[in-house]
């Protein structure tokens, strides 16, 4: 046991081991897929559990490493899955191809993400000026704008309140794809993040003042996190639109960046594998209860997660909860549990040896 | 005379806004606090007018039943919710006043169900017409009761005891509690006046459209939030004047057909500029951040 948590205690498999077991799951489950022995709810699953993971990494930059809220992540992703959605329409229709054309596919990808990145830019723009909960408030504000802009347009463009018919990739792929922008992303956020600019980012969060005594230029990283957090949600919300056959702009409402933000927090504010095992088990339990709870009783999944969110912030922040937090924590806990079994385990050894050499 | 009417549409529920943009206003100045919950707090008035309103069949007792409610849920709020988190960072306290606005929702719809209920008695139709021009009584009542309302919290911050302790803590929360203020019981009276306000803005809003459900509260709140902020947060002429600003702007824009789709992306890019323009808000104070 001990020399299993020390290898993952090495740098070289701490900082890899998140791409290995996300690129062996893929591998898996792809040619699972492929051979056609997953279901076609699998597939859904895996599909919408690889938007979640990408929305919530990307989110987990700006509140987990800049440490601002923000509250319309779900509007990033509405540009990208209506731009991004539009175009592989366009594109489908006058090229005559079918919706898993992956050239199509890739292009509509980038350019989604690219015109989400371009909003993120103007959101950041405001964001150099405001900080904490006025910025929260400006990013909820332009979620709502960009909903209802796009739901407002006349039909023939985005489709009005009915939605937007996007083509359709093959389930049987889609996944698979979508996880590797998931691979992607985590190594664009890790190496970033391990650098000299993640460095300043992180520093920003922890004291912009003194961050910007040390010369950190705050304004360059602010607009950075958000132009590049923004293009990942844009990329998510393209394969959101590939993975429906209609998008509806009613979808990317203010509780869905919420949803983001519990993954977000969830995992641990400013840990990427928290953050990913979060989404994961989230999207999971979501999927599984939509059979199970309808009508009024399908909030109730909201209930709890309002409540796991207000309850971990309390236990993780409160200052009247430092002591409670710092004897029972996760990690102290397992260190006594294993340092009592090393030490039974030593007490064996040194039993035996003095065995021997009687 | 469409404008002029459309003007008046604009007071009308610009008072509304007014009165929840106060109780944002005021917690914010006091408790440092994005409160995000404030708006589900006029949702769960509603809904405490609408079960008063099944027994006694009369507006008053029901007002007055929901404000009680209301101050007692939002002590509630401040005490389990944000009083523990006093000192920490301010994005922990807004994440979990977010989580306690999508409990207060979910938790309505479980109990209310999701179609909205109609609580009719509340409803105050009729008007004065002075030839082409249409007054509503709901207009002027609920201008009356906003300026009712302005006029006696201006009173009681300026010239009463605890209302000096408010503002004495928003100055400077240390400092008042070195002079002997319990800072604890001023931040949870000033919640509670929050709350009950947000009581009064359930009745105002309910007396124009008799139509509750779960989310009646959610966008006027954030619509307030924006008012208080574009009249400059942390004070009451401030939130009155955003507030009615706010509501005209939406008025007018819902009376240009070309304009009415987007009367909300109207109203956020007037918040944006505003806050662009002037980061403290029309009537707030640029405070210099120290080290």
């Amino acid at each position: 046991m001990n020399r299993i948590l020390a290898f993952f205690k090495k740098p070289f498999v701490r900082n890899y081991a998140n791409y290995l077991i996300v690129g062996v799951f893929t591998a898996v489950f792809g040619l699972l897929s492929a051979t056609g022995l997953l279901k076609m709810g699998t597939q859904f699953l895996l599909e919408q559990i690889s938007i979640a993971v990408l929305l919530a990494i990307s989110l987990c930059m700006v509140v987990g490493f800049l440490g601002e809220l923000s509250l319309g992540h779900a509007g990033f992703m509405c540009v990208g899955a209506f731009l991004g959605g539009k175009l592989a329409q366009a594109l489908t229709a006058s090229m005559g191809v079918a919706g898993s054309n992956l050239v199509v596919f890739v292009f509509s990808l980038l350019v989604g993400g690219l015109v989400a990145a371009a909003f993120g830019f103007m959101i950041g723009l405001p964001a150099l000026r405001l900080r904490g909960d006025y910025l929260a408030i400006v990013t909820l504000a332009f979620g709502e704008i960009v909903r209802s802009v796009v739901m407002n347009l006349p039909a023939t463009l985005f489709g009005g309140t009915l939605g937007l018919e996007t083509p359709r990739f093959s389930r049987k792929y889609l996944f698979i794809f979508g996880f590797l922008m998931v691979l992607a992303c985590l190594a664009v956020t890790q190496n970033l993040m391990r650098s000299k600019h993640g460095r300043a980012i992180i520093s920003i969060k922890d004291n912009e003042i003194a961050a910007r005594a040390t010369g950190i230029d705050i304004t360059k990283y602010k607009l950075f996190v958000f132009t590049i957090s923004s293009f990942f949600a844009g990329v998510a919300g393209v394969l959101y639109s590939y993975s429906q056959s209609r998008v509806q702009s009613a979808t990317f409402d203010y509780n869905y960046s919420i949803e983001i933000l519990v993954m977000v927090v969830l995992g641990g504010m400013g840990s990427i594998n928290g953050s990913m095992l979060a989404a994961a088990l989230i999207t999971f339990i979501n999927v599984k209860l939509q059979t199970v709870l309808t009508g009024n009783l399908s909030v109730l999944q909201n209930v709890i997660y309002s409540l796991i969110l207000i309850l971990i912030v309390i236990y993780r922040n409160a200052p009247g909860l430092k002591g409670f937090r710092e004897k029972y924590n996760m990690r102290t806990i397992s260190e006594k549990i294993f340092k009592k079994k090393q030490t039974v385990a030593e007490n064996a050894d040194t039993g035996e040896e003095e065995a021997n050499n009687d | 005379m469409d404008f002029l009417t459309a003007i008046l549409n604009g007071l009308s529920s610009g008072g509304t806004y007014a009165i929840i943009a106060i109780g944002y206003t005021m917690v914010y100045g006091i408790a440092k606090m994005l409160n995000f919950a404030h708006g589900d707090i006029i949702m769960v008035g509603g809904y405490a007018m609408f079960t008063t309103l099944l027994l006694v069949n009369q507006p008053i007792p029901a007002l007055a039943v929901a404000i009680v409610f209301c101050v007692i849920l939002g002590i509630c709020v401040e005490r389990f919710a944000y009083r523990p988190l006093r000192g920490s960072s301010p994005l922990a306290v807004l994440i979990t006043a977010i989580g306690v606005s999508s409990l207060l929702q979910s938790l309505a719809q479980i109990v209310f169900g999701a179609a909205p209920k109609m609580p009719t008695r509340l409803q105050i139709s009729g008007a004065w017409t002075f030839g082409e021009l249409r007054i509503a009584y709901s207009t002027v009542v609920t201008l009356a009761v906003t300026v009712v309302v302005m006029s006696a919290l201006t009173v009681f911050v300026k010239y009463t005891k605890p209302g000096r302790a408010m503002v004495a803590v928003s100055e400077d929360r240390g400092a008042a509690q070195l002079m002997g203020v319990n800072t604890n019981a001023i931040i949870a009276i000033t919640f509670a006046i929050g709350s009950a306000l947000a009581a009064v803005a359930a009745y105002l809003m309910l007396m124009k459209a008799p139509s509750l459900s779960n989310t009646l509260g959610a966008m006027p709140g954030i619509k307030a939030f924006t008012a208080a902020v574009i009249g400059g947060i942390g004070s009451i002429p401030g939130a009155m004047l955003g507030g009615i600003l706010l509501g005209v702007i939406e008025s007018v824009a819902l009376s240009i057909p070309v304009l009415a789709p987007f009367t909300e992306a109207i109203e956020f890019a007037v918040l944006i500029v505003i806050l662009l323009v002037k980061p403290a808000g029309l009537l707030g104070k640029t405070r210099r951040e120290k080290v």
